[in-house]
């Protein structure tokens, strides 16, 4: 019962942490919480379905075409990162002093909303689907299926609750530094995503691996850890990596930040 | 020069293992067989994961960045390597406690 409770708990996180950042990150934006919900409905639907693919389609979809679905999910996911990123980067300011005034009514076709949207949607179908999985796995399990099954259900409530606690801790962060603090956030979230992305397309063959493991952090900090789990989510750790994914990574991180400072270079002052 | 050097090479290879570039894990119950896997360094290899149980079950390896899930009663092959000799773990994500390992070896030991 505890061994699927903490399988549950991190099928749930990565899912529950990504969502906790990019509702603080969109503070102030109007009607976000719509947005987000019916992208976490969405992606609950998505990762049904894959699950199901996955399962009766068996072999055909297994493979390649299973990596490469991971891989451009979590490529849309990166894209949808950058553009509030930097969306926030050019308005966000504006936003956090006259929003909380007069309650931010303004344009708001321009807004990301779309990528809020977008981004919960990849989140949740992507680690979903293996819950799912898993969850029909335990539940035609035979004998011990009930205890399991509640087991996994406090694995997913826990998930829920660590996000929870995130992003009442992003809320407490003084005004001054919310937009510094969430847009690093999501730009190390971003890359992190970005070389989980490289991990699928070099399992595919896409792309050369440019070596294995060019450092092993892993007596350090074992990905195996709720501690390394846990900045693999938020910060991209990875105990092991390959050029690759370091390539991506660094890319990712690189541009989005030349974006940032593009786009929002004008205003007054810089985060601090 | 080329030919012979390849030949050479051929020859050992077919020393280390048979068909090194293709090997059979198997899932089976709760375990994985053979739960060490031997590759040579050096040489991208083929592995075909087979899924005799009924439920699915996740291959992940953190130390190849690889994850992919194969159905149950089902099977799926993964391309990992060329890689450097040492120990690579590798889990069921749905089961933490059905694990292995892939040792690589570098050639001629």
């Amino acid at each position: 019962m505890l061994a699927t409770a903490i399988i549950m708990f991190r099928e749930v996180l990565e899912a529950s942490l990504i969502i906790a950042i990019v509702l603080g990150a969109s503070r102030g934006i109007e009607n976000r919480g719509r947005w987000v919900a019916s992208g976490a409905l969405l992606g609950l639907m998505g990762a049904a379905i894959v699950a199901l693919l996955a399962n009766v389609a068996s072999s055909e979809f297994s493979g390649n075409p299973q990596a490469l679905l991971n891989a451009a999910v979590l490529l849309g996911a990166v894209a949808m990162l950058a553009w509030h990123n930097v969306w926030m980067s050019a308005h966000g300011r504006q936003l956090s002093t006259e929003a909380r005034a007069i309650g931010a009514d303004v344009e708001s076709g321009q807004r990301p909303m779309a990528a809020l949207m977008l981004i919960t949607l990849a989140a949740v179908m992507r680690e979903g689907s293996e819950a799912v999985l898993f969850l029909w796995a335990i539940a035609t399990g035979g004998e011990q299926g009930a205890n399991m099954l509640i087991g996994g259900l406090g694995g997913v409530i826990a998930g829920i609750l660590v996000g929870l606690l995130l992003y009442l801790g992003l809320l407490r962060i003084p005004t001054r530094h919310f937009f510094g603090v969430t847009s690093w956030l999501i730009l190390l979230l971003a890359a992190g995503l970005a070389a989980q992305a490289a991990g699928f397309l070099n399992q595919v063959g896409v792309l050369p691996s440019l070596g294995n493991g060019i450092w092993n952090t892993s007596g350090i900090l074992s990905q195996n850890s709720l501690f390394g789990q846990f900045l693999h989510v938020l910060i991209g750790y990875i105990a092991r990596p390959s050029g690759i994914q370091i390539l991506f990574y660094v890319g990712t991180f690189a541009s989005i930040f030349l974006l940032m400072r593009t786009c929002g270079g004008n205003r007054k002052k810089k985060a601090g | 020069m080329r030919l012979t050097l390849s030949l050479l090479m051929v020859a050992a290879l077919a020393n280390i293992a048979f068909a090194a570039d293709e090997i059979t894990l198997t899932a089976d119950h709760q375990k994985f067989t053979p739960s060490e896997l031997s590759i040579p360094a050096g040489v991208k290899t083929k592995i075909v994961i087979r899924n005799q149980n009924a439920v699915p079950v996740e291959f992940e390896s953190y130390d190849l960045s690889r994850e992919i899930i194969v159905p149950g009663h089902g099977e799926t092959a993964i391309y990992v390597g060329p890689l450097e000799a040492g120990s690579y773990q590798f889990f069921n994500d749905f089961d933490h406690d059905m694990k292995g390992s892939i040792s690589v070896k570098a050639r001629g030991n």
